[in-house]
């Protein structure tokens, strides 16, 4: 059976990947931040997950606002990484699962999430950023990957409260696979940013720790906010971190937290990792 | 008729991305959303106002497009992500834009968000729990 080891959380900054791109890690701007992601690294390579399942937002690169679905689930056996605007390199194609992803489909429609099923999908930095900063930039990935795609964009978003949900129903679709695979759940974007209007550049860090902190012991917490409230503490694109309830919801009520990192600021942004292990393994 | 209010409205310095601003800026929208691809965005550079006609995309709009007034493209309903596609190819990045929207330099913006990380590592201690190197 499929079995879910556990979830990491990454933000999923623009600027992540320019600095992989121009090999920063180590100049004093950005230390601290990719030092910090070495643990969850290592965890990573320990337990080598055969499918990583990445819950990220679409910044206008998959979807334009003609059609901007709540959840998405990319159901191919590859995943395109594409220019989205900025003149990039194109990362190596990512394999998919598409076995796995129309069973997920299945068992989560089973479970009322109508999610949309989608047999393209081109993948931005929200979800590339992510995979580069935990397991090195590859040519031929060591692991296959399945974009979650969230709405973030375009209000109305979903709530903390139905992406917690959302992640309890996906455990319910992996857990039901039969084939024996280890399966990780990455939970990208946030923390607390806001790039546009007067009040650009605002960072929480208090809330941002509270965040992390009740994400891995009493993720019922995030669902007492609205939307609404959120964007007034987090700012207006922090708002992301509801994604990270979805992986949250995937993995048992009581984790044991591998590592915790923050740092502020990067670029904009406060950046967290987390990884968060299920104990019956 | 009329658009339903929101809790977050009233957030100062803040448009909230939602059908009001989808709704009057779409064409707006779909021509930053074009600029995904490189020879879109050498059209638009050769020829700013036709490539805005080409795309419907006029008066006010088509003028602040023009103008590169990125807080009123914002204020009118164009989404961050997508400006962000007009933006940094023309070499302004999201902390030159963020520093335009309050009227401050890009260094005044950068020092105020480095100032985050004032005694973060001490207050990460106190906290517990999280890797300090």
């Amino acid at each position: 059976m499929a079995k879910i080891i556990g979830g990491v959380t990454s933000s999923h900054i623009p600027a992540v990947g320019n600095a992989i791109d121009k090999g920063l890690q180590q100049e004093p701007y950005w230390k601290r931040f990719f030092d910090g992601y070495k643990p969850a690294a290592a965890w990573l390579e320990e337990h080598k997950p055969d499918v990583v399942i990445v819950v990220y937002n679409d910044h206008g690169l998959n979807f334009f606002l003609d059609k901007v679905p709540t959840f998405a689930l990319g159901c191919a056996d590859t995943y395109y990484h594409t220019d989205e605007g900025w003149a990039l390199n194109p990362l190596a194609p990512f394999p998919g699962d598409a076995q796995f992803s129309w069973h997920m489909a299945e068992k989560l429609v089973a479970q009322e999430f109508d999610i949309c099923t989608c047999q393209e999908m081109k993948v931005d930095h929200g979800f590339v950023n992510p995979l580069r900063a935990l397991f090195g930039t590859h040519e031929k990935w060591p692991f296959k990957s399945i974009p979650l795609a969230v709405n973030t964009v375009q209000h109305p978003l979903p709530t903390a409260a139905r992406c917690l949900k959302l992640g309890r129903a996906l455990r319910k679709a992996i857990e039901s696979y039969p084939e024996d695979m280890k399966v990780v759940i990455l939970g990208t974007g946030g923390m607390s940013h806001q790039l546009q209007g007067e009040r650009a550049g605002i960072i929480d860090v208090d809330f941002d720790l509270e965040c992390m902190e009740r994400i891995a012991s009493d993720p019922e917490w995030m669902t007492q906010f609205t939307n609404g409230e959120l964007i007034a503490r987090a700012g207006s694109e922090g708002i992301e971190t509801i994604m990270w309830l979805v992986m949250r919801g995937a993995l048992q009520d009581n984790v044991k937290i591998i590592h915790k990192h923050y740092h502020a600021p990067i670029s904009n942004t406060g950046a967290g990792v987390m990884v968060l292990e299920n104990t019956f393994i | 008729m009329a658009w339903t209010k929101h809790d977050y409205d009233s957030i100062p310095g803040t448009y909230v991305f939602d059908g009001k601003h989808a709704h009057g800026a779409y064409l707006l929208n779909k021509m930053l959303y074009s600029f995904c691809e490189q020879d879109n965005r050498d059209e638009f550079a050769r020829d700013p106002a036709a490539y805005c006609d080409k795309y419907g995309v006029a008066g006010q709009y088509k003028d602040l497009v023009l103008k590169k007034d990125f807080l009123g493209m914002l204020r009118s309903g164009a989404n961050i992500y997508y400006m962000a596609k007009m933006a940094v190819p023309n070499g302004v990045s999201v902390q030159d834009a963020g520093a335009a929207f309050q009227g401050v330099t890009t260094k005044e913006f950068q020092d105020k968000l480095l100032a985050k990380s004032d005694g973060l590592v001490e207050k990460l201690k106190a906290r517990g729990g999280y890797w300090v190197g």
